[in-house]
């Protein structure tokens, strides 16, 4: 692997629900500040949910706005943020080597929702239901409007990764660019799940959706009160390039992906296995080329339902049980789970330990649950350390995908 | 609804599609679509807006009558002349 080019991180744009840019949001990780509230949609009623509030004109006219989908707007936001973060110039840039890769981990289910509930109010006439349903529920929707708003002639599509979806985003944009498919990639996840009802009346039934009085605590991984998951929209796109081409610009680099793995667990459609985590995060950790005790920053997954925490905990566990560097945290907690975003949203949130030295919390454990008593664990307040090098990010799915990116402190 | 009403009641539903359009100026004899920004997917919107506002049904064959203001006009004005303008909060 070590022929292959290296490749880098150098601009972020997102939109979480505590924070519209990068300065923001890392703010807000470092201060304990939950993007969660209360929320209402239809059929559901009240409860709680992460709900991002970036203006979407800053980059899209109204009509744009109008015709497209919640998706292909936070797209187009965190695709512009990123740009302009890293100091891009698309009219500079050959726009047929651009690539957009953007994970999601479902998308339609929001628009289609949307027509149905339209044509009930025609008793179901069909010439009632819009001609902009299907360019809106194509899978390639989100993807596909960042290129209208920014011109973009390269390959642009979505990656289908349920919860990993952001970080599949990012693993394939390096791919990507190591093959020499595009000289610039856009890539991360999104998510626009929480105008979805279906989304939260499915985890409800599965007994999975969160629920506290306080909507801010109710996102709480790894605290013996867990109950479920607090859905929340949100978008994370970065710029990636090969070393050397961000190097000959002089870019601003954010850390270098060095390892990343998917796998599948083969097991369920739901109930996540730890067996399976653990070989996805060693296989990254292979590629690396670096040990587990090299790792600083475990970015759990854990979406706070009993079970699936306590998984990802026994697989932490078998890997890093040695490690004296090790540093476990999750943003969960502090924004609800961001879906298809997730992945790429999580990681952003790390990556200036490299240059503050902190780590950011997982926040709202009260009471740790001795079953998700691991090694390394950051709670409620942020750890100032001397130095951070290493960055694990996981991301797990449904139907049992698996997805772990490293991310390294620029070195050599 | 009289002309003035139904020229309001176009010119609402074309800014409910099109927002970011200025409607001042138009010429109602040269078609729309030569003056503002407006595609084959927003001209499916306005005759979505008809139907869905005022239960007007214009069948494929005629929306080549609903290319200039005046056109609309014309077309429209045996359809709406029993119908209530419905403009848009």
């Amino acid at each position: 692997m070590s022929s292959l080019p290296r490749v880098v991180i150098t601009g972020v744009g997102l939109t979480s629900p505590n924070g519209d840019n990068l300065a923001e949001y890392r703010a807000a990780l470092l201060a304990g500040k939950s993007g969660v509230e209360p929320y209402h949609i239809r059929y559901v009623g009240d409860t709680i949910a992460g709900v991002c509030h970036f203006d979407p004109l800053r980059h899209q006219k109204r009509k744009a706005l109008r015709r497209g989908t919640r998706a292909g707007s936070i797209g187009i936001y965190c695709a512009n943020e990123a740009l302009l973060d890293a100091g891009l110039d698309i009219e500079q840039r050959d726009r047929a080597r651009i690539g957009i890769y953007v994970g999601i981990t479902e998308h339609g289910n929001v628009e289609t929702e949307n027509q149905v509930h339209e044509v009930s109010k025609y008793d179901y006439d069909l010439s009632f239901w819009s001609h902009h349903h299907n360019p809106q529920t194509v899978a390639n929707n989100p993807a596909g409007e960042i290129t209208l708003n920014l011109q973009i002639t390269g390959p642009a599509y979505t990656l289908g990764g349920a919860c990993a979806g952001g970080n599949l985003g990012l693993i394939h944009a390096v791919q990507m660019l190591q093959l020499g498919e595009v000289d610039l990639a856009i890539a991360g996840g999104v998510s626009e799940s929480i105008h979805t009802f279906g989304i939260f009346a499915s985890f409800r039934a599965e007994g999975a959706l969160a629920q506290h009085a306080d909507p801010t605590k109710a996102s709480r991984p790894f605290d013996k009160d867990r109950n479920g998951i607090v859905i929340s929209e949100g978008g994370c796109l970065y710029t990636v390039e090969r070393l050397e081409d961000a190097q000959a610009r002089g870019a601003k680099i954010y850390g270098e992906v060095v390892g990343h793995h998917v796998n599948s667990d083969a097991t369920d459609f739901v109930l996540p296995l730890a067996e399976r985590q653990n070989e996805c995060i060693r296989a990254a950790l292979a590629r690396a080329g670096l040990a587990a005790g090299e790792i600083d920053i475990v970015n759990a997954h854990a979406t706070s339902t009993p079970l699936g925490d306590v998984q990802e905990c026994n697989a932490l566990r078998a890997v890093f049980a040695d490690s004296e560097r090790i540093h476990v945290n999750n943003t969960k907690s502090f924004i609800g789970h961001s879906m298809g975003a997730a992945g790429a949203l999580e990681l952003a949130g790390n990556l200036p330990s490299f240059d503050d030295g902190f780590v950011h919390p997982t926040i709202n454990v009260e009471n740790l649950d001795p079953d998700c008593d691991i090694r390394g664990l950051v709670l409620n307040e942020p750890l100032k350390v001397d130095r951070i090098d290493t960055i694990l990010n996981l991301a797990f799915g449904m139907l049992g995908i698996n997805s772990a990116v490293i991310v390294k402190r620029l070195q050599g | 609804m009289n002309r003035e009403h139904i020229i309001e009641a176009i010119e609402d539903i074309i800014h409910t599609i099109a927002p970011d359009e200025d409607l001042t100026g138009m010429d109602p004899d040269v078609r729309m679509r030569e003056q503002i920004e407006l595609d084959s997917m927003d001209f499916l919107d306005i005759v979505m807006e008809l139907r869905k506002r005022y239960g007007v049904r214009v069948p494929e064959e005629d929306y080549k009558e609903l290319a200039t203001m005046n056109g609309c006009v014309t077309y429209l004005t045996p359809q709406l002349a029993e119908k209530e303008l419905k403009l848009s909060v």
